[in-house]
C-alpha cells in the first residue's frame, strides 16, 4: 500500500507519534507506582477495608490506561467499542449486583 | 484466474462445495436445511407429546420417554430449530439488504453453522446412546445435575457446542452491519430487519455468555465432579436458574427481535406505504434489548427472592410492554390506509398481530409476581410462550421463508399452496395453545406425564390435541409447496414483490458477489426511492472494477468435527478413563485446524473487471 506522504503530512506525524510516546511513557510510568503501592499497602499491614478499596480503585485506573492509552480508545472513531464495553461492563454490574443482593447476600 | 469461479458439476461436487462454502447465501440454505430438519424432529417430539395428552391416564409413552420427548422438544426448538432458522433470514437478507457482498468474516460464518451442527447432532445422538436429556429445556439443578445416565451431558455439550456457533454468528452479523453498509446506507436508514438483527446480535454477545458460563459449571458438576450447584457441599443450585435466565430471557427476544424486523418490512412492502415511525420503531427494538437485560428474575418469582427483588423484576417485566406496544400500533398505522397485498407473508404477519398481543397479554398477567405464584409452572405458562414464541417466532418465520424464497431459490412458492398451508396452522395454533390458558388456570401443571380423569382437564387437552394435529397438516402442505415449487422451478425476477429495499435491486438467486457495482442509498427504503424518483434501478457508487472473493474452506468443518468428537470423550471418560483418547483426539484435529488457519496465508481471489463485464457467475 503506498501512501501519498509529502513532506508536510510526514512532519505531522512524526509530531503526532512523539506525543503519543510520551504518553504512552507517562501512563506506563504511572501503572509501576500503582504497582508498587498495591503492594506497599499490603506489605505494609494497613488495615484491609482501606486496602481493599484503594487497590481496586487502582486496578479499574490501570484498566482504563490501559484502554486509553495502549489500545488507542482516546483516538477518534472509537465510539462503537466504546458504546459496547460500556453495555458489557453495565450488564456484568447488573448480574454481579444482583448475585450479591439476592443470592449471597 | 477465471477457473476460479467455474461452474462444477456432479452430485459430489456441489456437496464439497457446500461443505467448504463462506458464500452466506449458500450458509443460508445449510442453516435452512439443518433447522427445518430439526424444525421437524421437535415437531415429532410436540405430536408425541400431545398424543400422550390426548387422554387422561394415557399409556402412549412411559413417564421417562415423555420426560426425554418434552426436554428434547424445548431444547431442539429453541436452539436447533429457532436460532438457525433466523440465522437463515439474517444470513439471506442482511448482507443483501446493507449493500455488502458478504459478511464481514464470510469463514467465521461457515465456522458458525458447523459449530451448530455438530452441536445440534451430537445432543440428539442421545436418543441412540441410552437416552436423551430429562430435566427439561430449562435443566435446573439439582434435577439435572442429578438425572442418571448421560442424557444431561448430551445437553450440556451439545449446547456448549452448538452455543459457540450462535455466538460466533452474532459477532458476524454484528460486525457486519456495524461496518459493510454501502455508500449512504446510515443507521437510520437501514432495513428495520436489518437493525433487529443488529440488536438481536448486540443480545447474542451479551447473553450467550452467561449460557456458556453456566453450562461450564454443569458440565463440571456432572462430568469432573464439581459442586457449583451442590448445597450440601457448599454451592448453591439456584446460582444455575440466574446464570440460565440471565441467558434465557434475553434469548426469547433474540428469538423474536429479527422477526419483529421482518413483519416491519413485509407490512411496509405489502401496504406501498413507508413504515409509520420508522425511529420509534427503531428506538423500541433498542429498548427492548435494552430493558431484556434487566427482567430474568421474572422466571424465578417463586424460588423466594424476596417481596423487595419480585416487585423490581415485576415492573421491569411491565415496562416491556411499553416499547411493545408501540410496535403494534407502529405496525397498525402503517397499514391503516395502505393499499394492501394479501399475499402469504402478509397473511403471516396480520395473523401475527392479534396471536402475538395475546401472547404479551399473558406476559403482563405472568409479571405480576404474586399473581405468578399461581401460574407459575402450570399449562398457562405454556399457552403464554407458545403464544408468543409460535405466534411470532414460527409466524416470523414462515413469513420470512415465503418473502425471501425468491432471493435464495430464484422461484416463487405458490400463493394457494401458502394459503392453504396457513389456514390449517393458524386455526390449529389456537386451538392449541388457547385453551391451555385455561388448564392452567384450572390448576394443570405443565411437564407432567399424565393428568388424571374427572379434573375437567378432559375436554381441554383434547381439543389441544386436535390443535397440534392441524399444525402438522399445515406444516405438511407448507413442505409439499416447496417440493412442487422446487421441481417445477419456474424462474421470477428479482423483484417479485415490488419491494422497497436493496436485496430485491439485484436478481434472484444473486450472483456469488451480489453486487457487481456497490449501490449508492440515497434514502430509506433504498429501492423504492429509485423507483419513484429515479429510474427504478439503484446507482453505483463506485466504478466497475476487481471483486475480491474469499476463497472456500474445509477447516470450519474440521474445527466442528474435532468438537463433536471431544464431547463424546468428556461425555464417556466419567465410565471409562480410556475415553478420554476420543477427547484428546478431537481436541488435536480442532487445534490442528486452528493451526493451519494461522500460519496458512489465504488472500481469496478477484474476480476480474472483464470477466464481470462478461457476467461471470451471474446464472
Ligand atoms: C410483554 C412481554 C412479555 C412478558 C411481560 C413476559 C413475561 C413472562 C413471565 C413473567 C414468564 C414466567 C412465567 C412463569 O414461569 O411463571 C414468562 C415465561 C416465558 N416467556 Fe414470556 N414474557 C413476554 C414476552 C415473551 C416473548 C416475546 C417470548 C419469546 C419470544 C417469551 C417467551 C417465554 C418463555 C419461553 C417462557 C417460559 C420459560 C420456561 O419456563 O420454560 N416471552 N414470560
Ligand atoms: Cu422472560
Amino acid at each position: 500500500m503506498a501512501r501519498d506522504t509529502n513532506s508536510t503530512s510526514t512532519e505531522f506525524y512524526r509530531k503526532k507519534n512523539k506525543e503519543e510516546m510520551k504518553y504512552q511513557l507517562v501512563t506506563f510510568a504511572a501503572m509501576i507506582v500503582f504497582t508498587l503501592v498495591s503492594f506497599g499497602l499490603v506489605i505494609g499491614e494497613f488495615h484491609p477495608m482501606f486496602t481493599i478499596p484503594v487497590i481496586i480503585l487502582l486496578a479499574c485506573v490501570q484498566v482504563a490506561f490501559q484502554l486509553y492509552y495502549f489500545m488507542h480508545m482516546n483516538h477518534k472513531g472509537h465510539g462503537l467499542p466504546a458504546l459496547f464495553l460500556y453495555s458489557g461492563v453495565f450488564v456484568a454490574i447488573l448480574t454481579i449486583l444482583a448475585m450479591v443482593t439476592i443470592v449471597w447476600w | 484466474m477465471s477457473t476460479a469461479y467455474a461452474q462444477k458439476n456432479g452430485f459430489f461436487a456441489g456437496l464439497w462445495d457446500y461443505l467448504t462454502t463462506v458464500d452466506h447465501k449458500k450458509i443460508a440454505i445449510l442453516y435452512l436445511i439443518a433447522g427445518g430438519f430439526f424444525f421437524l424432529v421437535g415437531g415429532i417430539e410436540a405430536m408425541l407429546i400431545r398424543i400422550q395428552l390426548i387422554q387422561p391416564d394415557n399409556e402412549f409413552v412411559s413417564a421417562g420417554l415423555y420426560n426425554q420427548l418434552l426436554t428434547m422438544h424445548g431444547t431442539t426448538m429453541i436452539f436447533l430449530a429457532a436460532m438457525p432458522l433466523i440465522f437463515t433470514l439474517m444470513n439471506i437478507a442482511v448482507p443483501l439488504q446493507i449493500g455488502a457482498r458478504d459478511v464481514a468474516f464470510p469463514f467465521l460464518n461457515s465456522l458458525g453453522f458447523w459449530l451448530f451442527f455438530f452441536g445440534g447432532v451430537l445432543l440428539n445422538c442421545s436418543w441412540f446412546m441410552g437416552g436423551a436429556p430429562d430435566a427439561g429445556w430449562t435443566a435446573y439443578a439439582p434435577l439435572s445435575t442429578t438425572s442418571p445416565g448421560h442424557g444431561v451431558d448430551f445437553y450440556v455439550m451439545g449446547l456448549q457446542i452448538s452455543g459457540a456457533g450462535t455466538l460466533i454468528g452474532g459477532i458476524n452479523f454484528l460486525v457486519t452491519i456495524i461496518n459493510m453498509r454501502a455508500p449512504g446506507m446510515t443507521y437510520m436508514r437501514m432495513p428495520l430487519f436489518t437493525w433487529s438483527s443488529l440488536v438481536t446480535s448486540v443480545l447474542i454477545l451479551f447473553a450467550f455468555p452467561a449460557l456458556t458460563v453456566g453450562l461450564f459449571l454443569m458440565m463440571f458438576d456432572r462430568l469432573f465432579g464439581a459442586n457449583f450447584f451442590d448445597p450440601s457441599m457448599g454451592g448453591n443450585h439456584v446460582i444455575w436458574e440466574h446464570l440460565f435466565w440471565i441467558f434465557g430471557h434475553p434469548e426469547v427476544y433474540i428469538l423474536v427481535l429479527p422477526l419483529f424486523g421482518l413483519f416491519s418490512d413485509i407490512i411496509s412492502t405489502f401496504s406501498k406505504k413507508r413504515l409509520f415511525g420508522y425511529s420509534a420503531m427503531v428506538f423500541a427494538t433498542v429498548l427492548i434489548g435494552f430493558l431484556g437485560f434487566m427482567v430474568w428474575a421474572h422466571h424465578m418469582f417463586t424460588t423466594g427472592l424476596g417481596p423487595v427483588a419480585n416487585s423490581i423484576f415485576a415492573i421491569a417485566t411491565m415496562a416491556i410492554a411499553v416499547p411493545t406496544g408501540i410496535k403494534i400500533f407502529n405496525w397498525l398505522f402503517t397499514m391503516w390506509g395502505g393499499s394492501i397485498r394479501m399475499t402469504v407473508p402478509m397473511l403471516w404477519t396480520v395473523a401475527f398481530i392479534p396471536s402475538f398481543t395475546l401472547g404479551g397479554f399473558g406476559g403482563v398477567m405472568l409479571a405480576a409476581a404474586a399473581a405468578d405464584y399461581q401460574y407459575h409452572d402450570t399449562y398457562f405458562v405454556v399457552a403464554h410462550f407458545h403464544y408468543v414464541i409460535v405466534g411470532g417466532v414460527v409466524f416470523g418465520l414462515f413469513a420470512g421463508l415465503t418473502y425471501w424464497w425468491p432471493k435464495m431459490f430464484g422461484t416463487m412458492l405458490n400463493e394457494k399452496m401458502g394459503k392453504l398451508a396457513f389456514w390449517p396452522f393458524f386455526f390449529g395454533f389456537h386451538l392449541t395453545f388457547f385453551i391451555q390458558h385455561f388448564l392452567g388456570l384450572m390448576g394443570m401443571p405443565r411437564r407432567y406425564w399424565k393428568f388424571q380423569p374427572d379434573q375437567g382437564l378432559e375436554i381441554g387437552n383434547l381439543v389441544s390435541t386436535l390443535g397440534a394435529f392441524l399444525m402438522a397438516i399445515g406444516t405438511i402442505i407448507f413442505l409439499i409447496n416447496v417440493v412442487i415449487t422446487t421441481i417445477k422451478g419456474e424462474k421470477v425476477s428479482g423483484d417479485p414483490w415490488d419491494a422497497r429495499t436493496l436485496e430485491w435491486s439485484i436478481p434472484s438467486p444473486p450472483p456469488f458477489y451480489n453486487f457487481t457495482q456497490t449501490p449508492l442509498v440515497r434514502g430509506l427504503d433504498a429501492l423504492w426511492v429509485e423507483k419513484r424518483h429515479g429510474n427504478g434501478k439503484m446507482t453505483p457508487a463506485e466504478p466497475l472494477g476487481d471483486i475480491h472473493m474469499p476463497n472456500n474452506s474445509f477447516i470450519p468443518f474440521m474445527m466442528s468435527l474435532g468438537l463433536f468428537i471431544a464431547g463424546f470423550g468428556f461425555i464417556y471418560q466419567v465410565d471409562n478413563s480410556s475415553y478420554l483418547i476420543l477427547a484428546v483426539l478431537g481436541m488435536a484435529i480442532t487445534l490442528l485446524s486452528m493451526f493451519v488457519r494461522s500460519v496458512k496465508d489465504d488472500l481469496g481471489y478477484h474476480i476480474h473487471k472483464e470477466d464481470l463485464e462478461k457476467g461471470a457467475g451471474s446464472e
